[in-house]
């Protein structure tokens, strides 16, 4: 047992007596005796072998699968080895938010360079230092747009069911109206959003690479959003963003996305990194905490948080959010990432990614499970399945593979760089064998 | 030990160029193999007009520069870093090691449950170490952050009123003046009306005004216990019947409880709902900002009221439970900030039954010990036994030497530690609000305590030296109505 305590016992009854006390006990005599417990029911306390003895076997007892091909909101990328040789640097661990601007530079130039890159990838004007995950930045994103006469929230139903979910959570809790709107082949109905756009929508959602991994067209989307007075949000794909064109270029007024493609493990679903940047005009709307340039007292450049009168710790009930603590160690990790894989290295993930993603796609329809839309996609497909969807996916763990994650009756599959050919074909011999043989 | 607090000579005091102004044209690493499939690429009408300007630089260069950055950043690693509410207490390097470990680091949230065995067993055990240490009947993971934390609490909190269709005449929530400013933040999130009620001289509920403010359109009220100067409110009992009595429902900030854990808990003080901070408490580390976790307890009545997907164990197989239709609903995506909460579980396998009260009793002792030989008594918002942080008011001080809270803060830095909390609770004027943590050793809070006391004379002796300061740090002063007035948020291109 460790308690990380540097005072023996003996050190602490002199500080005790120090101060004029005898007893440990006498500093808690605020605390009524009805209210103290008894010894918790908590194990006893284990050496350091102890723990990764006891931990490790719990790591051990899940299946790490050399083979991913599922993504659906979570993704298999390559992770530099300097990414993670930067953000071990106890330091940049152990820090906190930078409150003290002078001995926080490297901390606050850090998200200074990480809002200079989501606004590279994005197109946007602003970006904040994160929010807790894609999910909530997309709900973060929703009340920046709700104003008194406008609340209404439209989601496209390609969106991935978690943001969606995660939407509806935040928007229920205002007291703010979300309509889903309808899929036609895979992609946003855009007549249905021409019928359902009015006067009270504040904003649309909409996903590109969606759910189902095909391409959005946010450009004639947000035509008509404006048209209407409401905002476009757009919901993207940071790997995606090296290729596609972005939601600035597309006229969307927010972008959100999940960050976590730039340099962050699976890590079973977080910590993950919320990225949000808006246009000029909305800056001030945006949640959590900014880092800018000024200058210090002797006209040196420098780093600073800032705009922080929409921020809680100032504007409590009237705060644009409540976020407090962010993501900003995940926000580290994608500008290291950023900073290794460089404009050409991300480009080439991302060709990478479509160019496997599109060869896995016609050897599955080969192997009889035909790709159900034909909207172009990125990185991601939804397939049909002949067979049974546990069969198959069992058959595949015995190869070592995570397969696609069933979806609609379908597979939706998910490839990578990180695939190989030689992977691609053995998934789909055995899914072909599957289907021929059960 | 004169060198326990020089921790501020190491930084570097050189500018450190922005990652872009490195950037050499065609300077890369090649991190991945030529492509082994036939080329393809979107139809050209799909693709953005120019590539992102992403700085280009080798490895070293990458590396080079990060590490010219962590010198110009002050971690716990680093020295004393005593900021009042944030428990800036050791983060131990096992926890790190075994949140990345490969059947931890590289499982994916969507592989099926029997496979993430492991995974859902580091989720069910620190949840039931969480409801035991807060008195609670369930847990939930998945807030990141403590705010995030409260926004679903207040939440369930609403959701409760309103199945017993009551949630419209029950709009307000009663928060004292000395509250974290996210407390007030999630209640409008919610919805709510915020009732601000004082706080008397201690920090403590003024029960006179609580029930003054308490009634049939009561939500609820969310309190920090010790509270937001450090004292515990004895109260705490009739306080939380005050509110139950006229049907509203108890919050527990938990920003403060390493002060009190395994000694008394929020569910024994009469809470409802609860969240507890992994990244304070439970020693994982603030990464400059976050990631953090948020859990949220709460009482049995409440359990089907918290996020989705809860754990579930059927029988030796644990499954995520996604059949709760009264819940909230989702908060984020997927589970919460796991690998976060894999840290806190080795902390508390390590701390264990005993070591979780030693830990609060050390944070208690340390706080006391250092509010002693910081300062005079007529410097203590308050004169008594305080828990595991305290507030100074430099009003006094301020109006004998024009020598403010923040000036005494910078001259902390050239003192080689981290200032205290400044300005809050707001309740304070010229506040400082120190909290040492368990973690630090009686050389360091001797060291601590003589730096404050030489700069009190310092603002006697020379108060322009301080309003000057800090004289050893790599910048000075920043500009901050400049970077408001004329924001620049990010590189101009």
């Amino acid at each position: 047992m460790s308690n990380y305590i540097p005072n023996p016992d003996a050190v602490q009854m002199d500080m005790l007596r120090a101060i004029g006390y005898s007893e440990m006990s006498e500093l808690f005599a605020d605390i009524p005796e009805a209210l103290r417990v008894g010894p918790l029911d908590l194990p006893v306390g284990m050496s350091e072998l102890g723990v990764r003895r006891a931990v490790s076997a719990m790591a051990a007892s899940n299946t790490v699968f050399p083979t991913i091909f599922r993504g659906a909101g979570a993704y298999r990328h390559y992770i530099p080895a300097i990414v993670k040789t930067v953000v071990s640097k106890e330091t940049f661990l152990t820090a906190y938010t930078p409150y003290q601007a002078e001995v926080s530079q490297g901390v606050l130039q850090a998200i200074f360079e990480y809002q200079s890159e989501i606004c590279m990838l994005t197109g946007m004007a602003a970006s904040n230092a994160s929010a807790y995950d894609g999910a909530s930045a997309a709900a973060e994103a929703a009340a920046m747009c709700r104003d008194r006469k406008r609340a209404h929230t439209l989601i496209a139903a390609s969106l991935n069911p978690d943001t969606i979910a995660t939407v509806e959570t935040y928007s229920r809790a205002a007291d703010a109206p979300v309509s889903m709107l309808p899929v036609q082949n895979g992609t946003l109905d855009i007549d249905a959003l021409r019928g359902m756009i009015g006067a009270d929508v504040s904003s649309v959602i909409v996903q590109s690479p969606n759910y189902y991994g095909l391409i959005e067209d946010w450009a004639a989307i947000s035509e008509i959003c404006h048209a209407a007075g409401a905002k476009l949000i757009a919901v993207c794909n940071p790997i995606a963003l090296a290729l596609y064109k972005t939601p600035g270029e597309c006229g969307a007024d927010i972008a959100v996305g999940e960050g976590q493609p730039l340099g962050m493990p699976l890590g079973f679903g977080g910590p993950y990194l919320g990225f949000m940047a808006c246009v000029k005009g909305m800056t001030r709307q945006l949640p959590g905490r900014i880092a800018g340039l000024t200058v210090d007292a002797d006209g040196r450049r420098c780093f600073v948080l800032t705009l922080q009168a929409r921020e809680q710790h100032i504007r409590r009930e009237k705060a644009s959010s409540s976020i407090c603590s962010n993501e900003a160690l995940c926000a580290l990790t994608a500008t290291a990432y950023l900073a290794a894989m460089g404009p050409q290295g991300l480009r080439q993930t991302a060709e990478q990614c479509y160019a496997k993603a599109h060869y896995a796609a016609s050897a599955l329809a080969a192997a009889g499970f035909p790709i159900r839309h034909d909207a172009p996609f990125f990185n991601e497909f939804l397939t049909e399945c002949p067979v049974d969807a546990d069969k198959l996916a069992r058959r595949l763990e015995t190869e070592g593979m995570l397969g696609g994650l069933p979806v609609d009756g379908g597979i939706l599959w998910c490839v990578t760089e990180m695939n190989t050919r030689d992977e691609i074909d053995r998934l789909a011999a055995a899914c072909e064998e599957v289907r021929r043989h059960g | 030990m004169a060198d326990a607090l020089s921790a501020l000579t190491a930084l570097n005091k050189e500018d450190v160029p922005l990652v872009f102004e490195r950037s050499v044209p065609g300077a890369r690493t090649d991190m991945l193999p030529p492509l082994d499939v036939p080329e393809s690429l979107p139809d050209a009408a799909l693709l953005r007009s120019e590539p992102p300007l992403l700085p280009e630089l080798t490895e070293g260069e990458v590396s080079r520069h990060f590490s010219a950055l962590e010198r110009r950043a002050f971690g716990v690693n680093n020295g004393f870093y005593p900021l009042g509410s944030c428990t800036m207490k050791y983060n131990p390097k096992i926890n790190e090691e075994m949140a990345a470990l490969p059947g931890f680091a590289d499982v994916h949230p969507l592989q099926p449950e029997r496979t993430a065995q492991g995974c859902l067993a580091v989720i069910a055990r620190l949840e039931g170490m969480l409801r035991e240490i807060s008195g609670m009947d369930a847990m939930s993971l998945q807030p990141a952050a403590g705010a995030h934390g409260e926004f679903t609490g207040v939440m369930m909190i609403k959701a409760y009123h309103e199945r017993r269709g009551d949630g419209k005449r029950r709009t307000k929530m009663i928060i004292p003046d000395a509250a974290h400013g996210t407390n007030p933040a999630s209640a409008a999130m919610n919805g709510y009306t915020v009732v601000t009620i004082p706080s008397d001289a201690n920090g403590c509920v003024d029960v006179a005004a609580l029930r003054a403010a308490v009634g049939a359109d009561t939500a609820g009220l969310m309190l920090t216990n010790p509270n937001t100067l450090g004292l515990f409110d004895p109260n705490v009992a009739e306080i939380t019947g005050i509110v139950h009595g006229e049907g509203g429902l108890c919050y527990y900030d938990g920003a403060n409880l390493n002060a009190i854990m395994g000694i008394t808990r929020p569910g024994d003080m009469g809470f409802d709902v609860v969240h507890l901070n992994l990244h304070k408490t439970f020693a994982t580390p603030h990464g400059g900002g976050g990631p953090g976790g948020g859990a949220v307890g709460c009482k049995a009545f409440l359990s089907e009221y918290l996020p989705k997907p809860g754990v579930a164990d059927n029988g030796g197989s644990l499954t995520f439970d996604n059949d709760t239709p009264l819940s909230v609903g989702k908060v984020r995506a997927f589970y919460g900030n796991f690998l976060v909460c894999v840290r806190a579980l080795c902390y508390l396998l390590t701390l264990g039954r005993e070591g979780v009260p030693q830990a609060a009793s050390n944070a208690v002792l340390n706080a006391n010990y250092l509010m002693r030989r910081l300062a005079d008594p007529d410097e203590f918002a308050h004169n008594r036994a305080c828990m595991h942080e305290f507030v100074l008011s430099m009003k006094k001080l301020k109006a004998e030497t024009g020598v403010s809270a923040l000036d005494l803060a910078k001259g902390l830095l050239d003192k080689g530690m981290h200032p205290p909390t400044m300005y809050f609770p707001l309740i304070v004027e010229e506040a400082l609000m120190f909290e040492p943590t368990e973690t630090e050793s009686r050389a360091t809070l001797d060291a601590a305590a003589e730096a404050f006391r030489a700069l009190v004379k310092q603002a006697r002796d020379n108060p322009d030296s301080l309003h000057t300061a800090p004289h050893a740090a790599p910048v000075r002063r920043p500009d901050e109505v400049r970077a408001a007035r004329t924001p620049i948020l990010r590189r101009e291109t």
